[in-house]
């Protein structure tokens, strides 16, 4: 499955980087703690979260993580996009919640 | 798989306490020179995350700290060094959810204890020295062979 295949069913808004929309996802990491996140996700695995500020884009970026969604909308820094466009983290945004953007793509992955 | 390098690979970096904005920069600059080495991916993995949580640390309880690290044939060593508050009890610090971050600093996804584990788990040789009003030092090693 790639990244773009999300769209629609996450409604996504993409903010950064539309070169990652082809990237392939193997799988997905759903957590707000940052060294969860990089002490366990995978290479290739789409992040879901609600933090917006700086350090995702490093964490994302150290981890070669498929992307970033951040749930229900939340406002992203003007900065932290232009920092994820730089380092070509792909961030898009979805209005669903945690709980919802998560239960769906895992039942795409199925 | 030994590194064919004739002379080893060097870096060094200054981190400034309360910087999250640059955080992350000595790990990138240590992924990309073992990407151009072709350091198999699980050690690239692991030395990004271990250097990672290290410049965290000094960022978020340190005033100042340096980074270095050295790439040699048959080792990646990297050196932690800050001038924070120190631990009290180390023994407590490495213990998996334990931290003393501040409320902000947990709100940002940081401070859940992790970071002390993380690094040792994902080193081979793992040294930790601090002293009270003075600072802190880590050195990790993770062998290549």
């Amino acid at each position: 499955m790639k990244f773009k295949d999300l769209t629609e069913e996450l409604s996504l808004e993409i903010r950064t980087c539309r070169d990652g929309l082809r990237n392939d996802i193997t799988g997905a990491y759903v957590s707000d703690l940052l060294s969860d996140v990089m002490g366990n996700s995978k290479a290739g695995e789409i992040w879901i979260t609600l933090q917006t500020h700086m350090n995702i884009v490093a964490v994302a970026g150290l981890k070669n993580l498929a992307g970033i969604i951040i749930v229900k909308n939340r406002k992203v820094p003007d900065d932290i996009l232009q920092k994820a466009e730089a380092e070509k983290v792909t961030i898009a945004t979805t209005p669903l919640s945690t709980f919802e953007a998560a239960g769906r793509v895992y039942k795409m992955l199925q | 798989m030994a590194l064919d390098i004739e002379n080893p690979i060097e870096g060094s970096f200054q981190i400034i306490g309360g910087n999250f904005d640059n955080a992350g920069e000595a790990s990138s600059q240590l992924k990309n020179r073992l990407l151009e080495l072709n350091v198999n991916d699980d050690i690239i993995r692991r030395a990004t995350i271990a250097t990672f949580e290290a410049e965290m640390n000094v960022i978020i309880y340190a005033a100042a700290g340096r980074l270095n690290f050295v790439i040699t044939p048959t080792q990646i060593q990297i050196r932690i060094e800050d001038m924070g508050p120190g631990i009290e009890n180390i023994e407590q610090a490495m213990t998996e959810g334990y931290s003393t971050a501040p409320e902000w600093v947990r709100a940002m996804g940081w401070g859940a204890g992790m970071g002390l584990p993380n690094m040792k788990k994902n080193s081979d040789v793992f040294k930790i020295d601090s002293v009270i009003g003075e600072g802190t030092t880590i050195e990790m090693t993770l062998n290549l062979t």
